[in-house]
């Protein structure tokens, strides 16, 4: 129970155990997935690769130049992109208590412990694989570097914080019911092409902006989309209420992350 | 010094809050020892689960003022992909342990062979027990937790975990739960016998002995409240 919170220097103990366990977690985490042969890991990249090119076939087949002039390849990698940073922390979270309960039995290894590794993991996944394709298809001038490093990465934090919070709550309400695993998935794919993955926020309506701006992933995708297009493109997005949509989405996934790890069973 | 103050443990059925352990008062000292009887479902594997921390108590408070291990020989952590070197790894990770010392220990005490190179899913129950008892050893702790087990593999498998733990680590604590009499009689200095949820202390074993046979009469019934 006590990891020792009361003193400075138990409290230091105690991070250093943490990062002990996530370190070991991790490790564990990594042979799973991906195993010895080394293939697993291609595919992190694999996957949003095929995606990517299926996107840019199917629109230059179709002959659209999706009502602008943005480059089609650029406007796919980015908007896939980010919906792994954000949806597969989730779903790998998702019911995360039950499948690693075994663990616990370990005193040291914590329910959040778990949470994060595999938050940490795909996180690592999502950079990879999105750092890997823009240099392949910039290599092949199929895109271009983008206009503000700087915005891109922040766009790119903000989707990784609201993911990362949004997996912790997920994570956690799943142990409550499993109606949360049955939702979380349709709602899943309902918020893929809501999330700006797929659009331009500026493309729609104006009733239709304020209704899909409500939705924090919306606003972190047009700012990586600012960083990436710079100033051809017409961006819609409000950092700061992005970032207070997360700040509320992490403190109630930790307040039930918390509960969830005391009610915790053995299957 | 190990402390359960009225722990209470209850589940949610069907048929509403079970309570699987009743206001349980249990203290074990450093070095100490007790064995803990019970029927099946008397609440034994969930008495372990509460010490080991993997389940917190719904009432009550558990002090835990030594390092307590894991349930000896548990190989419900294994991952199957992860060889039984990366098991040791993982496990030496978690403690904040060199594994490389262990290895020698693991190689000889396991005798796997090339197969602790290979995943677990490719072992077999015996290999996966020898290899659960050495990981178990290879961290060293005040108090080890031990259900039912002991009846591992061969006897000279056995011998040798007998002499592990019971030997060269006698100095340590632990608590040895257990439906068999005579394996309590055989290791513990004093017994407790758990029956439908409550935790009944006493000095000796003997005397826990009486009591679990006479408890035995009325079948364990299903309580919810």
């Amino acid at each position: 129970m006590n990891r020792g919170t009361s003193s400075r220097s138990s409290f230091w103990r105690s991070l250093q155990i943490q990062r002990r366990v996530i370190h070991a977690l991790l490790m564990r985490e990594v042979i799973t997935r991906f195993g010895r042969e080394n293939i697993g890991v291609l595919w992190l990249i694999g996957e949003p690769m095929v995606f990517t090119l299926g996107i840019t076939a199917l629109w230059s087949a179709a002959g659209m130049n999706h009502g602008s002039s943005l480059p089609i390849v650029a406007f796919a990698i980015t908007g896939y992109s980010s919906v792994l940073m954000w949806r597969n922390s989730v779903n790998r979270c998702n019911a995360g208590i039950q499948s690693n309960f075994n663990l616990l039995y370990h005193r040291n290894v914590r329910v959040l412990d778990v949470f994060v590794t595999r938050i940490l993991l795909e996180m690592a996944g999502a950079t990879a694989s999105f750092l890997v394709l823009v240099t392949f298809f910039t290599a092949i001038e199929w895109m271009e570097l983008p206009a503000d490093p700087l915005l891109v990465v922040s766009g790119w934090l903000m989707l990784a914080w609201f993911g990362a919070a949004l997996a912790v709550l997920v994570g956690a309400a799943s142990a409550y019911s499993e109606l949360v695993d049955r939702i979380w998935h349709p709602t899943a794919y309902l918020l893929f092409p809501l999330s700006g993955a797929a659009y331009m926020v500026d493309w729609l309506p104006a009733k239709a902006q304020a209704v899909v701006l409500l939705l924090p992933m919306v606003h972190g995708v047009e700012m990586l989309r600012e960083g990436y297009f710079g100033h051809v493109v017409r961006t819609h997005y409000d950092a700061v209420y992005m970032a207070q949509v997360n700040l509320v989405l992490t403190l109630l996934g930790l307040l039930l992350v918390r509960d969830a790890a005391r009610r915790a069973e053995a299957r | 010094m190990i402390l359960l103050e009225n722990v209470t443990k209850t589940y949610g059925t069907r048929l509403g809050q079970r309570t699987v352990l009743d206001r349980v008062n249990l203290r074990l000292d450093r070095g100490r020892n007790i064995g803990i009887l019970g029927r099946n479902g008397a609440g034994k594997s969930t008495l372990i689960r509460l010490l080991s921390g993997a389940e917190q108590p719904t009432r009550g408070r558990i002090h835990r003022g030594m390092s307590v291990s894991w349930p000896l020989a548990f190989t419900g952590a294994f991952q199957g992909h992860l060889t039984g070197l990366d098991n040791l790894k993982f496990v030496c990770r978690v403690y904040g342990v060199e594994w490389k010392p262990l290895l020698r220990f693991v190689e000889e005490f396991t005798e796997l062979g090339l197969y602790l190179r290979e995943p677990v899913l490719h072992y077999s129950a015996g290999m996966m027990m020898r290899l659960a008892f050495a990981l178990s050893m290879a961290i060293e702790f005040d108090c080890f937790l031990i259900d039912e087990g002991l009846s591992v593999g061969d006897a000279r498998f056995g011998n040798r975990c007998h002499e592990e733990l019971f030997q060269k680590r006698r100095d340590r604590a632990f608590i040895l739960v257990s439906h068999d009499p005579n394996i309590i009689k055989q290791y513990c200095e004093r017994a407790a016998v758990m029956h439908q949820g409550r935790l009944y202390n006493f000095e000796t074993v003997d005397e826990a002995y009486a009591f679990y046979e006479s408890a035995l009469v009325p079948a364990p019934s299903v309580r919810f409240d």
